[in-house]
């Protein structure tokens, strides 16, 4: 810290010079990041809002529709269907994956060696492609092929793709099995963050384990829970290619969520009107969430956790 | 050319595309393949996108419909009129899925795929029974190897379009083949005919006797799962196309070669209208020739539809591994391979047929295709009725 202090009094008057220009310089800097943003944001989000009042079937020529997508797809029960699904394995998925990454992370963070060696094992799922996931797991759930059959467990021989509540559940599961440890990451980086000096504190008190995790960590993890929160939620919104993969959105809909039912309706049926209203739906849905989760983390965003350390 | 991806065929095309190559040095070909399900996806984006491959494969009927009414795709009408060699060498059948408005958009290639109802006749020998006659047939049969232990039909239900084929094998037996003809033509409240109703159930009564395989809705075609249930002895019979003989000789482990694949027509149905020789399927593939390609690249697909894509050695391939070549002519060929019993049966439904129906799915729009697989998907789950689905199908119409 001192060495900074002395270095910024010493070139303070040259900076003050400087502001000026330096306003200008970062204000260019920001320009590929702002281009990025317009062309594959922006642009794409205008198109999607055009396109939702339009009849095209993404070959032939683009005609005016009015609101007549959007009143076939709010009249449609395929829609709710697939806004319930979604909120459901959103509500599922965060309620199944936030305890087993808090605690994975708090494991994980650990300077033991075997906790090392474990971590590693923990997050090999995140190596893999969610296609490749899906694949795997269709191919180990086959009723007929599978996994049970292979090792004589006839118990585990399930149709667990092609009953609708045991496919639900499935996806939920993959889900986590595959983004656990992405957020244990998250969850593990936290906990190291947190001073020492706490933990030693709370020990001369006579705090054992189970209150110093949540007297301490868990208060001390609250943005870390909120960001991987956020990630899980918004994220979970666009959860396609393991599903798509996996089940179809079948059997029947049981699986088909609000991505998936956007992809089939655009490419598959042919509808980009429809479709792009679903797009239009899930932007907004996404947006709403962001900000409450970031309201969540209470209005005082600069305020420091570590204040008095 | 974008082409389907597995075996038998890949080989085949990619040997043609290659002897045209070396023939034609400076027009050579490249083929990329895919996935069947993938590839329907794909194509359709890739021409909304302008970036089509200059040779556009696929099954003609409603998916053509709509690259030609969008200039899409080449009208080939002249120049099959200045090739009459060209167009006489076909099945006259297989240009009734090529044609738009009366004008030919596509090229028929490849071979005819009837819908059949293979068996095991292992299975078959074992339970001491006989291919199923008619649907009462069917549904004693069920009972009889679902006590023996052995699913009585794969399936591969998560494709959607595998469970199609029943119903419209079903629909024809019932129905007769103009209750189809009306829902093609948008007639009004086409779908509502009692047959199709009447479909539905029968479907429903199968499915709540166990007459497919357990898991059959999660099972996919393209993964080759179904025909792997059939020549291992888990399940008794399968409804499939005849394409499906080709890949099972080749992996059946001489399943088909010691000649226990047997196949037979769809059964009738007591009181049904439909003729029992009519047949479903694919009556050709198709290759079209994107607009957007440059002169000189039509040039090239149109020389390799003459002289590259149906070539002796190619019309020899498809015969050995077990299909009926769209020419005319064959018969003498077919006779001489080790294959004959099953390409004769095949080339005399296809030829005998008093009405051909072209899978629905692609006779069909594509808005209207994908909400018969969905609703079909439905109803093989029981979670809609048949009543339910043909009131859905309803609302497609026209669309």
């Amino acid at each position: 810290m001192s060495s900074t202090t002395t270095h910024r009094a010493a070139t303070a008057p040259r900076k003050i010079e400087q502001i000026g220009q330096q306003k200008s310089a970062l204000a260019w800097l920001t320009v590929p990041a702002l281009i990025f943003f317009v062309v594959f944001a922006l642009a794409p989000l205008v198109g999607v809002l055009v396109l939702s009042f339009a009849n095209w079937d993404g070959i032939g020529a683009i005609g005016a529709a009015g609101l007549e997508n959007w009143s076939s797809v709010l009249t449609d029960p395929g829609l709710y269907n697939a806004l319930g699904l979604t909120f459901l394995i959103m509500i599922v998925s965060w309620l199944v994956q936030t305890p087993i990454s808090l605690l994975l992370g708090v494991f994980t963070a650990g300077t033991q060696r075997y906790r090392a060696a474990l971590a590693v094992l923990y997050f090999l799922p995140l190596l893999l492609s969610s296609a490749a996931v899906a694949i795997a797991y269709k191919a180990l759930l086959d009723p007929n092929f599978g996994l049970a059959m292979g090792l004589g467990l006839p118990f585990l021989a399930q149709d667990w793709l092609g009953v609708p509540q045991l496919a639900l559940g499935l996806v939920i599961f993959v889900i986590a099995w595959q983004f656990v440890p992405f957020h244990t990451l998250i969850y593990q980086g936290g906990v190291r963050q947190i001073p020492k000096s706490l933990y030693e504190a709370a020990q001369i008190d006579g705090a054992g384990i189970i209150k110093q995790f949540f007297h301490i960590t868990l208060p001390q993890l609250k943005y870390t829970i909120i960001t991987s929160s956020t990630l899980m939620v918004v994220g979970s919104l666009t959860y396609f290619d393991l599903i798509f993969v996996l089940t179809g959105g079948g059997p029947g809909n049981s699986t088909r969520i609000l991505a998936l039912d956007m992809y089939l309706r655009g490419f598959r049926a042919n509808l980009m009107g429809p479709a792009s209203v679903i797009a239009v739906i899930l932007v907004v849905i996404g947006l709403v969430l962001a900000l409450f989760l970031q309201r969540l983390g209470g209005k005082d965003k600069q305020g420091s956790q570590l204040e008095g350390l | 050319m974008w082409f389907l991806s597995g075996e038998p065929n890949q080989t085949t095309i990619q040997k043609a595309v290659d002897a045209f190559g070396s023939s034609n040095p400076d027009n050579k070909i490249a083929v990329t393949y895919f996935q069947n399900d993938a590839y329907k996806t794909k194509i359709k984006t890739a021409i909304g996108a302008g970036q089509a491959p200059t040779i556009v494969y696929g099954w003609g009927g409603g998916t053509l419909k709509t690259y030609a009414e969008a200039n899409q795709v080449e009208d080939l009408t002249s120049w099959f009129e200045a090739n009459p060699d060209l167009k006489n060498k076909f099945f006259p059948a297989s240009f009734g899925a090529a044609t738009v408005n009366g004008k030919i958009y596509a090229l028929p290639n490849q071979y005819v795929a009837p819908v059949v109802l293979f068996y095991n006749k292992e299975l078959f020998e074992k339970a001491g029974v006989q291919p199923p006659k008619t649907w009462d047939d069917v549904m004693s049969l069920v009972k009889i190897f679902n006590d023996m232990g052995v699913a009585p039909f794969s399936l591969g239900g998560q494709s959607r379009w595998t469970s199609m084929m029943w119903l419209e094998y079903l629909l024809d037996r019932i129905g007769g083949a103009e209750v189809f003809k009306a829902i093609f033509e948008g007639k009004p409240n086409a779908w509502m005919d009692p047959a199709v109703i009447e479909t539905g159930t029968k479907i429903q009564e199968l499915v709540s006797a166990d007459g497919f395989i357990k898991g059959f809705s999660s099972i996919t075609a393209d993964s080759k799962a179904d025909q792997a249930l059939l020549f291992t002895g888990k399940a008794a019979m399968l409804l499939q196309g005849s394409w499906t003989y080709g890949p099972m000789k080749k992996e059946g482990q001489n399943f088909v070669q010691d000649g226990k694949l047997g196949f037979v027509a769809f059964p009738t149905v007591a009181g049904g209208k439909g003729d029992p020789k009519n047949g479903v399927g694919n009556p050709a593939q198709y290759m079209s020739i994107s607009a957007k390609a440059t002169d000189k690249e039509k040039e090239t697909a149109k020389k390799f539809f003459k002289d590259g894509i149906l070539t002796d050695t190619v019309i020899d391939a498809y015969i050995n591994s077990g299909s009926v070549p769209i020419v005319n002519g064959i018969e003498g060929k077919l006779a001489t391979s080790p294959d004959k019993d099953f390409l004769n049966f095949v080339y005399d439904l296809a030829k005998n047929a008093p009405n051909f129906q072209q899978s629905w799915d692609q006779a069909l729009s594509p808005t209207a295709a994908e909400a018969l697989l969905n609703n079909i998907d439905q109803l093989f789950l029981k979670s809609i009725t048949p009543q339910q689905f043909a009131e859905n199908m309803n609302a497609t119409l026209g669309k």
